[in-house]
């Protein structure tokens, strides 16, 4: 790893990092929420399920992704889903049966899935 | 206000990457601008980065809501040979979350908030404290830091400026008053975490007798936002006295459990009603408690107030770390005041008279008056004890320890009263007080309450109406579940 010295590095390193994320555009995000209240409710079990049914559909495209708490405490296990050119979308109490639905029937016939919270907050990105 | 200016309720600013990056990857946050606001604060002078804080108006998001630039001042004006800069991730509230999701989900958002802090004030030590029953936000902060250090954006000489600051870790055992500054920065020199008298202020002499300034974790996580953003931005958001956003972790009788981040200046019905889809199952509202176990319990008639630090504390409430427990209409408001009692009484640290025994003593007299022993003598000692504690304890643990009992006789008065002149608990929680009898017109005589009546203190024939013997009856309760025909009273 080579340091950063200048904020001039430091937006060249950036760009870097964002061109090698829209190369990988195209590709379906999943976000597992793995926060200390999301591990405890089962998140782990969605994201193995989840890996396991990728895995067995053979299918390529599928990016999997670890983030902290998306602060849902009362729909957890939650995980958020990106299908290439889409708004991202969540769900909520996402056992090993609704994790396996969302890979069978989400991520690869687009069908919607039970369990989407509407987003009801604004982010600031800086 | 700016909460007009979006429809949506919440405004995620401290919380704006937790669940939106992999807080494993440096790279993840440097592709959200990561430590770009660092690279600004170095070739702006530390009095600029100072000044530039103060304006955003922010306010230390621990409790206290000191204003955090005119805290930097303080420091950065105190000539010394070692500063230092420390993180307070004690988070020991009943009910608060937010600090350790903050640390869970976006840890180099504070790692970079402390190096600013430390460069605007002259520090080149920073330390979080960080109790030791968070593992997984340690793990993701130990990972923070080393990754900041191997790109260069810790240790000496960052991003050329001649700037040198690193981060170590110190773990706390998880006691609720090693949250305080001054019982944090002893715990961290290794003694027994009791609060010392201030002033001084740790920012005139603290860890080590060195200028040190102690920052909450949200507070930190709102720095970057600001340096990037810009002052004038921060301030745009949030009421007059109170700028930017506040994290609350909902908890209690609320449909959506969980964090929320809304703009200083919403009303608690939005939050509560709007955000927090209300108390499940129908029931009614009562009341919040915000502010953990030194706040104080806000009712129905406080819904449209506009949340800030002065409005709260015009309730005898305060904004605290931002536990909010709701509660409905099945709580007992003398039993809430028992149970944050039972919480303060057990974690004062026993340094000081007032707090040590008078907790106790206020735990005794709320104790009897929810066994039904009470007289209302008993709420005359009660309201001059906490008057006494508030003015005498040493530290913020003692001084705001009767504010749940203070602010919950003010509003909910009527309840105190019932208790000690009716012997009645008016929700039915408090056990002492209760009678269970069977309303005749409509027990079937289906016999099942006899079945699980412990005591076996209910009788009667088949097909006919059952009694019970109040006389042997522990008030259990088991009969009133049982009952298909809502005809045992509870009262
Ligand atoms: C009993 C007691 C417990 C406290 N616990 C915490 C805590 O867990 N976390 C915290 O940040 N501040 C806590 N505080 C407030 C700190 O003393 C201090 O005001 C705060 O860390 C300053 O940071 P801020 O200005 O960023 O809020 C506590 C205060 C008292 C009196
Ligand atoms: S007020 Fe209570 S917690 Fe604070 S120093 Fe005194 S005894 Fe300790
Ligand atoms: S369970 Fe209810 S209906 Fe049946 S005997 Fe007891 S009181 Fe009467
Ligand atoms: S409350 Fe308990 S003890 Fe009393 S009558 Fe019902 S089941 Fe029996
Ligand atoms: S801590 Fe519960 S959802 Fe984040």
């Amino acid at each position: 790893m080579s340091t950063i010295k200048t904020l001039d590095e430091l937006k060249a390193k950036r760009q870097e990092i964002l061109a090698r994320k829209a190369a990988g555009n195209g590709k379906t995000v999943i976000n597992v929420s793995l926060a200390t209240c999301s591990i405890a409710a089962g998140g782990k079990a969605a994201l193995e399920a989840m890996q396991d049914e990728v895995a067995k559909n053979g299918l390529s495209g599928v990016e999997f992704m670890q983030s902290g708490c998306m602060t849902y405490c009362y729909a957890e296990p939650t995980v958020e889903i990106t299908l290439p050119g889409k708004a991202p979308v969540v769900f909520g109490g996402v056992d090993e049966t609704r994790a396996r639905e969302l890979v069978t029937e989400y991520v690869m016939k687009g069908e919607p899935v039970e369990g989407i919270i509407p987003v009801n907050y604004e982010r600031v990105v800086l | 206000m700016a909460a007009t200016t979006t429809e949506k309720k919440q405004i995620r600013i401290a919380t704006r990457n937790c669940g939106f990056i992999d807080p494993e990857s440096l790279d993840d946050y440097i592709a959200v601008r990561g430590y770009e606001a660092l690279a600004k604060a170095l070739t702006m002078t530390p009095a600029e980065v100072v000044e530039l804080v103060k304006a955003s108006g922010l306010r230390g998001r621990g409790g206290g809501g000191f204003p955090t630039g005119v805290k930097w001042g303080i420091a950065l004006a105190n000539a010394a040979d070692q500063k230092y800069i420390v993180c307070n991730a004690d988070e020991g509230d009943p009910g608060a979350f937010m600090d350790r999701a903050v640390l869970e989900g976006d840890p180099h958002s504070v790692v970079e908030a402390m190096a600013i802090g430390g460069y605007a004030i002259g520090a080149t030590i920073g330390t979080v404290y960080i109790r030791a029953e968070y593992p997984l936000a340690i793990k993701r902060l130990r990972k923070a830091i080393e990754d900041a250090r191997a790109y260069g954006l810790l240790g000496k000489n960052i991003f050329g400026s001649g700037f040198d600051f690193d981060i170590e870790l110190k773990y706390g055992a998880g006691a609720f008053v090693c949250g305080e500054e001054t019982a944090l920065i002893k715990s961290m020199e290794g003694q027994r975490g009791e609060p010392v008298t201030k002033p001084p202020f740790p920012a005139q002499s603290g860890y080590w007798q060195k200028p040190t300034i102690v920052n909450n974790v949200e507070t930190f996580a709102n720095i970057p936002a600001i340096i990037v953003n810009g002052a004038g931005w921060f301030a745009g958001i949030g009421t007059a006295t109170s700028k930017g956003t506040k994290v609350f972790a909902l908890a209690g009788k609320i449909q959506n459990v969980g964090l929320i981040e809304v703009p200083m200046g919403i009303t608690l019905r939005e939050v509560i009603f709007e955000i927090g889809g209300g108390c499940p199952d129908g029931k009614a509202f009562k009341a919040v408690q915000t502010g953990g176990p030194s706040g104080g319990a806000l009712s129905y008639k406080d819904l449209d107030v506009a949340i800030d630090y002065e409005s709260l504390i015009a309730r005898k409430s305060m904004m605290g770390s931002g536990g909010m427990v709701v509660m409905d209409e099945d709580d007992c408001m003398v039993s809430i005041a028992k149970f944050f009692l039972d919480f303060t009484m057990d974690e004062t640290c026993g340094k000081c008279t007032p707090c040590r025994i008078g907790s106790k003593r206020l735990y005794e007299i709320l104790d009897k008056i929810t066994k039904g022993k009470g007289t209302p003598a008993d709420l005359v000692r009660l309201k001059s004890l906490c008057e006494n504690i508030k003015d005498t304890a040493l530290c913020g643990l003692g001084q705001t320890m009767p504010n749940p009992i203070l602010s919950t006789m003010d509003t909910f008065g009527n309840e105190y009263a019932a208790h000690v002149k009716d012997k009645k608990c008016p929700a039915h929680v408090c056990t002492a007080m209760l009678t269970y009898t069977i309303d005749p017109a409509k027990c079937t005589g289906c016999t099942l309450c006899t079945k699980v009546c412990p005591v076996e203190c209910i009788s009667g024939t088949k097909k006919q109406p059952h009694t019970i013997d109040a006389t042997k009856c522990i008030k259990c309760g088991a009969c009133y579940d049982k009952c298909k025909f809502d005809s045992i009273i509870k009262q």
